[in-house]
């Protein structure tokens, strides 16, 4: 059966764009507010949801060539290597460190490492998030 | 207020122990789904509800809220979220492979094989 | 501060993370795991040393002071476990080499793997009671995922029911933690300890020390919360089916160990009255089920459940002897079962079949085989110089002296049943006249038999050296009885 979602395809062209920054948004805003990887995540990948659903496996798979399980393995490796990495300043597993910076245009930043481990939470949450959609949408 | 999410906890415990008793599949990852929502539920519940400002330095607040059950809920939330979505993609697998989602006609012939 | 103690927990995660970069190149995947489990059985060694050199070893994760962080808690009951996992890992890695097959090597079987013994190690290493949640949640993940591995229609059925006990148990967990937190307002187990001494363990207390044996009871099958395993684990290949029989129900029982020799020792009447009525129970229905079945699966399957309740018995008989005993025991189990898991797993291989009439005469064929199931067959049952009589031995002594001479009784005559068991099958399947099996392909049996062999002679070492080992397992047995020593560890450094 073929259907006509011309308005669909049209609209998710614009809003796609709006929901991946406000998603990027939330995960900047994580940092001292709520938001963060995990929602961050979630929406990125109903973004991409959202494409599959205007179009088809195919298109997207060519749009967005990404291997999601290798997608969560990075993030893994982020999170983990974070984590670990206060080991090797002798301080305990999971340990964060911040500093601040004056950077031009945005002022007085912190620099936290928690971003780093937050960046990991939000690539795991997209793999995870599409590995499954992926599983279920292909055998279709 | 302790009373009225006792009463909703136990309403979702007794939704998802009948959905769970049920023969279709989805039906039975429906309620384990309920279950969990309930248990977190609980843990909200019984670290206290209570009303005050998030507990960081520098607040000056009367009142602090317990930070502990949140964190809790949240952990709990996600991995329900990875089992659940497991248990659905298994489920789909397994009514592709055995041709029914319904318990009773899935059950294995004599002993295992 | 030692980081020794994050190693056997960090390792597999890295290595399971780094194995799935290299999912398509199955030689890497090989290599790798190799070395990384060769690394972690030598982590865990050190920090055994460690322990037993200088006392508990603990770390505060993100530098949170104990009552309010998450601490790792590294005793010599958990480094002792820690230890025996990482061996028996590496055991069923090296059989899996040349037994899981191409298909699912190539669908993630190395990292997930990993990914398993990191939620077993940190299950026994946390010191945390919520952590210990977090980590049953990731070794049962892993554990779904091997479990459908192949995804064979018996496998899909079992993964099913596998999933859904272990969804409503871990529920139960969630809720157990949310009343003894709203109890003791802590979630740190020295700190909880604490606590309930201070208030002295009223019935509330005891209700949820209930609870918590019925959430650890379903992992760990025990008495009336074991229906779910004869099935499940007979699903998965033999290495999987070794992990499992021979870890996952451990860390139920180790679970089990913990809270109750830590948390609740204020009311034992009632609470370990309890415990060792179910324990006793366990045992029978162990027994019971690995005498009537004639598949070698099913009567390994079945003794499993003997141990639990051997185990348990021990522990709730709660004196430093019969921990000890528990200890002894607890060790000796996972390595012997891991063998025999393994064992069988090449025979069902060489005959195709697991029913034990459908097979005989492999000893003609397979002479090494036979002997090493045969040694691994007493080693089970507890024939005295073999590993198992040391701690069958504690476990009863201190049965006897508390004057629970029902209970002592029904644990001797486990063995006699136990030993029938694996006897029945030894003598089915060994001797006879040899038949024609269908075999699908050749069985590479020298190198399958390498790692059940190791394991075995294992086994036979710790029996032979029970004297030598004694005073390490004194110590574990020592931290159990006295949860002072732990509380110090981790409270006042």
């Amino acid at each position: 059966m073929k259907t006509n979602d011309l308005i669909l395809q049209t609209v998710s062209k614009v809003i796609l764009f709006l929901i991946v920054l406000f998603s990027l948004y939330m995960f900047f805003a994580g940092h001292y507010h709520p938001g963060g990887g995990f929602v961050g995540g979630l929406m990125t990948s109903g973004a991409i949801v959202l494409m599959l659903l205007a179009y088809d496996i195919k298109t997207v798979t060519t749009i967005l060539p990404v291997d999601y399980k290798k997608m969560i393995a990075v993030g893994l490796l982020f999170a983990a290597g974070t984590a670990a990495g206060g080991l090797l300043f002798g301080v305990p597993f999971l340990t964060h460190a911040f500093t601040y910076v004056d950077l031009p245009l945005l002022g007085k930043t912190s620099l936290h490492t928690a971003v780093l481990f937050d960046t990991g939470v939000y690539l795991v949450v997209i793999g995870v998030t599409m590995t499954i959609i992926q599983t279920i949408g292909e055998s279709e | 207020m302790e009373i009225l999410m006792a009463f909703l906890i136990g309403i979702l415990f007794m939704s998802a122990t009948y959905l769970m008793l049920s023969k279709s599949l989805l039906r039975i990852i429906v309620g384990t789904g309920l279950l969990s929502h309930g248990a977190h539920l609980l843990i909200l519940t019984m670290g206290g509800l209570k009303r005050g400002a998030a507990p960081l330095l520098g607040q000056h607040a009367e009142a602090y809220a317990d930070p502990l059950p949140q964190a809790l809920i949240l952990t709990a939330i996600v991995i329900s979220f990875g089992v659940t979505a497991f248990f659905l993609v298994l489920a789909y697998r397994a009514y592709q492979e055995l041709g029914t989602d319904n318990m009773d006609r899935m059950r294995g012939k004599e002993g295992n094989e | 501060m030692n980081s020794l103690i994050i190693l056997p927990i960090l390792i597999p995660l890295l290595t399971g993370i780094i194995l799935i970069f290299f999912s398509k190149n199955i030689p890497v995947q090989k290599l790798i795991s190799v070395i990384s489990s060769l690394l972690m059985v030598l982590s865990a060694l050190y920090l055994a040393v460690a322990v037993y050199q200088d006392g508990i070893q603990t770390m505060n994760l993100s530098n949170w002071e104990a009552p309010f962080g998450i601490t790792l808690v590294s005793d010599m009951l958990s480094a002792l476990l820690v230890l025996t996992t990482s061996v028996i890992a590496l055991a069923c890695l090296l059989y899996s080499f040349r037994s899981i097959g191409k298909e699912r090597e190539s669908f993630f079987y190395y990292p997930v793997f990993f990914f398993l013994v990191l939620g077993i190690n940190g299950a026994f290493t946390t010191g945390d009671i919520f952590n210990l949640f977090v980590f049953f949640e990731v070794m049962l993940m892993a554990s779904y995922v091997l479990l459908v591995l192949g995804g064979t229609k018996i496998q899909l059925r079992e993964t099913i029911k596998y999933i859904l006990v272990n969804v409503i148990s871990s529920a139960l967990f969630v809720i157990a933690v949310a009343y003894l937190y709203s109890v003791v307002g802590t979630l740190n187990m020295a700190h909880i300890s604490e606590r309930i001494s201070q208030i002295g363990q009223p019935g509330i207390v005891t209700v949820i020390a209930v609870f918590f044996l019925l959430v650890f009871g379903i992992k760990g099958a025990i008495f009336p919360l074991y229906f779910w395993l004869p099935g499940s684990y007979y699903a998965p290949p033999a290495p999987v089916m070794a992990m499992f029989g021979a870890l996952l129900t451990k860390v139920g029982v180790y679970s089990i160990t913990r809270t109750y020799t830590l948390f609740f020792y204020h009311d034992t009447g009632y609470t370990h009255g309890l415990l060792e009525i179910l324990s006793i129970f366990t045992i029978i229905v162990g027994v019971i089920g690995a005498i009537a079945y004639s598949d070698v699966k099913k009567i390994i399957i079945y003794n499993v459940i003997v141990a639990v309740g051997v185990i348990l018995f021990g522990v709730a008989t709660l004196t430093e002897e019969s921990l000890a005993g528990s200890v002894f025991y607890l060790i000796h189990d996972m390595i012997i079962k891991a063998a025999l898991f393994l064992l069988i797993g090449i025979i069902v291989k060489i005959t195709g079949t697991s029913s034990i009439k459908k097979m005989g005469g492999l000893i003609h064929q397979y002479p090494g085989l036979a002997w090493t199931f045969f040694i691994a067959a007493l080693a089970l049952a507890g024939i005295p110089p073999l590993s198992g009589f040391a701690g069958k031995v504690l476990i009863v002594r201190s049965g006897l002296e508390s004057g629970n001479y029902w209970g002592a009784g029904i644990v001797l005559l486990s063995s006699l049943f136990v030993l029938f068991s694996v006897m029945k099958i030894f003598i089915n399947v060994f001797w006879g006249s040899p038949r024609a099996y269908r075999q699908q392909e050749p069985v590479p049996a020298k190198w399958l038999l390498a790692a059940p062999a190791v394991l075995t002679a294992f086994a036979v070492l710790y029996g032979l050296g029970t004297e030598a080992l004694y005073p390490i397992i004194s110590l574990a047995a020592e931290t159990l009885s006295n949860p002072e020593i732990y509380i110090n560890a981790v409270l006042k450094e």
